[in-house]
């Protein structure tokens, strides 16, 4: 094992410095380093979609990244995405959906649908399944997960018409 | 017989109303506490160095080099741990004749499935655990691995302690079946293959145990189900008094049975942090999940149905052969699923000649036990099956050949040829609401419409039964320390908000929702001012927490019963401050109330003030009490059984193989429903469970007994893109044995989606000359029973 090497990086708006072994992962990095455990791991292979991050606002498995390569990135966590109110109305949806029973996927689930949002489609349910393919869910069976992803994009859609007519 | 509670129907009822979960804010904001994220003082990190081998001999073991890398604590092997460790043996005294090898967290002799963990290292790491164990030499000799269960039956035993395979055998005769068969207009007949799955909880298994030698006190930090469960086995085998042992479940990742049963590596951590004297965390990687997570499933059977030309079943015999692994699990065994799935055949249908055989056999495979629907998947989609094919001889619609068998609404309460007592079942309302919910008739035109153009759909149905709320006949008189009885401590506090410790448990399916509406409801109170408090095992009394679907059943009455104790508590004591009957006095809105006009006399929090502070101006001799403990167990039928139908609308490829699932429909009949919401979503990721199990999901194994698909990547999950919008529809029939009424809901879905589906493949392959009796149904292998490959 060679020696830890320094990063420096955004992490939810928040300038960290940190030396870190070679072989750490994004995720070890976020969860055990910076005690940001709303990133979950469940496969450690990118296929569950756990433990998606934002880096550079794009979503990405945090499972697949060494916290090497994020050397200068902006990454953000679904801590983040909460405490500066980007996704309040998501995961007001999300809860009065019960679009979440163990909770364990819901924070990539909710990376995710911040990517569908921020696309700015319309994306109609079949759209959001689809760009659900990466997130895996044992507990909801997805269909409210789906609803209440719908219901986000479809508000969000009213607020800028309404906003664009005014 | 207790009367039904008039209060739970009245209007502004927390019973029966879509609320949300209170505690699932935080999981939203990534604020969830799972064992997997908890950081102790001076912790360590356990890995294990796993047998290659599905069965083989332990020659010798070299930790030399492991033990001498910086940063590792320990290692330990068999030796090490059964020193400190008394072996369990997983039997159930009720299941005559029934037997397994004992069993201790690391093998001294031998290996018996591939995975198996052989020894433990504890590091201060878990990456340099890892390196360690990479540095580990076993030195195994391979014996011939016993995969297939057949094979196994007749092979010399894997266990050196036993004579035999065969864990566990049974016959049940209910008469008649020789003479139906003989009478039969018509003799279905089948084989089914059910193919192993597992849990695949999103959060694996994982435990932080954390010994404290000056005390001899044990607290263990554990992603489990039944807490109490886990207090006595860890008491009890690793000799330390059960007051002293404390099981922490805090926020779980999904269970669904899986994390209820003693694993070896649970079980090697808890002893390792007693060797330590520090607390040691394991948390299985995906790849050992499915190595040494439960496997579930794994029948084979053959079954045979009479029917008379009218299409009345007259009888129906059965032979179920499942595959265990090298042992039965421990303390529930693994013999519960085979005799659920005999039991519950034929089950919704009106005849009694039956007779079934059933077979539990020891292989080299992970060990398999229960998980969510434990063997009701089984006997539905065999049952159902047979009874699909029954009509398609006869011509009959498969809506018409159930009519014409189920068990009348009207006619019960009934025993079933296995010896089920059935309270009450709504099986024909089910089925005719199905029928309506689906469109029935207007899919069948759309599928003869398709079909000329080509397009094969199919449309198929199941009936099931699902079996909940178990008393103590389910595993107490087999003789493990499970109970069947939960606990509740319900207490007010100075403010006027209430309290519950409860011993039911939360995997995210709502208990601690439910059990808030059902506290807040009894003693009418704001539910925003109840509190739950579950997962613990030093702040709740003790119970049988959260499976077999008995979270709101039995937990619920708990809740119930606590609750009204403690209302007439606080009413008489209202009743004293008020100078009134308590009689006459009722709660609502935290309100102390006049019972008959409603008008609003003190409130809740001025009780409270009086009672906890100022017990001087209570009349002399009055004892305010405040906190109730309360014990609920079932004492009238030995489960609460609940039914429903589902419905399945298929498009298979006949070309590629491919199935596309377009819709499904659930009706079902849970008893009161505390909260459609939560109970919509059991349902909802219990069918999902269920057609992963239809489509996707199979651990297969080579002839050496090694799992060939044991990654995420490899075994197939269903995710959102393939899986249907599911539409529901509920009947309601409130078992009398309780005041709640409630029955469990958890494993409906589950239940019968594997069975709707098959039924729904078949129907779009019939014209076809194929019939698809296996699961998974892969594209492979429609091709192969349409004979194109
Ligand atoms: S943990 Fe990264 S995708 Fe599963
Ligand atoms: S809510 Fe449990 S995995 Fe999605």
């Amino acid at each position: 094992m060679s020696g830890k090497i320094a990063v420096s990086l955004t992490v939810n708006s928040e300038e960290v410095e940190a030396f870190v072994a070679p072989r750490t992962t994004l995720a070890d990095f976020l969860r055990q380093d910076l005690q940001l455990t709303g990133t979950h791991a469940g496969c450690e292979m990118g296929v569950c979609g756990a433990c998606l991050v934002l880096i550079d606002d794009q979503p990405v498995h945090a499972c697949l990244m060494f916290a090497v390569q994020v050397d200068g990135c902006v990454i953000e966590t679904v801590e983040g995405l909460t405490s500066r109110d980007a996704i309040t109305d998501l995961q007001k949806a999300f809860h009065e959906r019960n679009a979440l029973q163990c909770g364990f996927c819901t924070p990539g689930m909710l990376v995710s649908a911040y990517g569908i949002l921020s696309s700015g489609k319309v994306p109609s349910r079949e759209e959001i399944r689809d760009a659900l393919s990466g997130n895996y869910c044992r507990c909801t069976g997805y269909e409210a997960i789906v609803d209440a992803i719908e219901r986000t994009v479809g508000e969000r859609w009213r607020a800028k018409v309404a906003e664009e007519e005014a | 017989m207790n009367v039904s509670a008039g209060s739970l129907d009245r209007p502004n009822s927390y019973i029966g109303r879509s609320v949300s979960r209170p505690n699932a804010k935080r999981l939203l904001e990534g604020k969830g506490r799972y064992v997997t994220d908890l950081v102790l003082p001076r912790m360590l990190y356990a890995a294990f160095v796993r047998s290659p081998y599905a069965h083989g001999r332990i020659l010798s073991i070299d930790t030399d080099e492991a033990a001498a890398l910086a940063g590792v604590r320990a290692v330990f092997t068999g030796k090490d741990l059964a020193a400190i460790c008394t072996p369990w043996v997983g039997t159930l005294d009720h299941f005559k004749n029934m037997k397994s090898p004992p069993q201790l967290p690391l093998p001294t002799e031998k290996v018996t499935w591939s995975g198996q963990p052989v020894v433990l290292i504890v590091a201060d790491s878990r990456a340099i655990a890892e390196d360690a164990a990479e540095l580990v030499m076993i030195d195994i000799e391979e014996m011939p691995a016993l995969a297939d269960p057949v094979e196994a039956m007749s092979a010399g035993a894997i266990s050196e302690e036993l004579d035999d395979n065969l864990c566990f055998s049974m016959k049940l005769d209910a008469g008649g079946v020789d003479e139906a068969l003989e009478a039969a207009d018509l003799t279905v007949e089948q084989s089914f293959i059910f193919g192993r799955h597992t849990a695949v909880t999103l959060e694996p298994r994982a435990i932080v145990a954390d010994y404290d030698p000056s005390e001899n006190r044990l607290t263990a930090h554990h992603a489990t189900q039944t807490p109490y469960q886990f207090q006595d086995v860890y008491s009890r085998h690793f000799g330390i008094p059960e007051a002293n042992v404390r099981v922490i479940a805090p926020d779980i990742g999904g269970s669904f049975g899986m994390k209820l049963h003693v694993y070896h590596e649970e079980m090697a951590a808890v002893g390792a942090s007693i060797l330590l004297g520090r607390p040691v965390k394991y948390v299985a990687d995906r790849m050992e999940s499915f190595v040494s997570d439960i496997h579930a499933r794994d029948h084979r059977v053959t079954a045979r149905l009479a029917v008379g030309k009218d299409g009345r079943i007259t009888g129906m015999e059965v032979d179920d052969v499942t595959a265990i692994g090298p042992f039965s699990s421990y303390p529930r065994t693994s013999a519960v699923e085979g005799n659920q799935v005999v039991r519950l055949m034929g089950a919704p249908y009106d005849f009694s000649a039956y007779r079934a055989k059933l077979s539990v056999v020891f292989q080299n495979k992970v060990q398999a036990s229960q998980y969510r629907a434990v063997g009701h998947p089984i006997a539905c989609a065999v049952t159902e099956c047979m009874v699909d094919k029954a009509a398609r001889e006869l011509a009959l619609d498969p809506f018409d050949i159930r009519g014409r068998n189920l068990i009348p609404d009207d006619s019960y309460p009934r025993k079933s040829p296995t010896g089920y007592q059935f309270e009450k079942l709504s099986h024909e309302v089910c089925l005719s609401r199905l029928r309506s919910l689906m469109n029935y008739d207007s899919l069948r035109e759309e599928q003869a419409k398709l079909r000329e153009k080509g397009i094969l759909r199919g449309i198929g149905i199941a009936l099931f039964v699902e079996i909940t709320n178990p008393s103590p006949a389910f595993y107490g008189v087999g003789g493990a320390r499970i109970s069947a009885q939960d606990g509740a401590v319900v207490k007010l506090t100075p403010s006027g908000e209430v309290h519950c410790a409860i011993s039911v448990t939360e995997q995210g399916q709502g208990t601690e929702t439910v059990i808030g509406q059902i506290v807040a409801d009894q003693l009418g109170v704001d539910r925003a001012k109840v509190r739950i408090m579950t997962g613990d095992t030093d702040m709740t009394p003790h119970g049988g927490a959260t499976w077999a679907c008995r979270g709101a059943g039995i937990g619920g009455e708990t809740a119930l019963q606590a609750a009204r104790r403690l209302k007439a508590n606080l009413l008489s004591i209202a009743g004293f401050i008020l100078q009134a009957q308590p009689g006459e006095l009722d709660i609502r809105e935290d309100w102390i109330i006049e019972a008959t006009t409603g008008q609003q006399r003190i409130s809740l929090a001025e009780v409270a003030r009086i009672a906890f502070f100022r017990s001087d101006t209570l009349p002399p001799g009055t004892q305010a009490q405040l906190s109730v403990a309360h014990h609920y167990a079932p004492q009238g039928y030995p489960f609460a059984f609940t039914n429903g139908a589902q419905g399945s609308l298929v498009e298979v490829d006949v070309e590629t193989g491919f199935v596309k699932i377009l819709r499904h429909w659930v009706v079902e009949d849970c008893g009161r429903i505390i909260n459609p919401l939560l109970v919509d979503e059991q349902i909802r990721g219990g069918v999902v469970q269920g057609l992963g199990a239809a489509f996707f999901e199979e651990c297969l194994y080579n002839a050496e007994g090694q799992l060939t698909n044991g990654s995420l990547t490899d075994y197939l999950v269903p995710m959102a893109c393939e899986m249907p919008d599911i539409e529901i529809s509920h009947v309601e029939t409130p078992t009398r044995d309780t005041e709640l009424g409630a029955k469990g809901v958890g494993e409906a879905g589950t239940a019968a989606a594997s069975a709707a589906a098959m039924n729904a493949v078949n129907d779009a392959l019939a014209g076809h000359g194929a019939v698809l009796s296996q699961i998974p149904m892969t594209p492979t292998r429609i091709l192969k029973a349409l004979g194109k490959i």
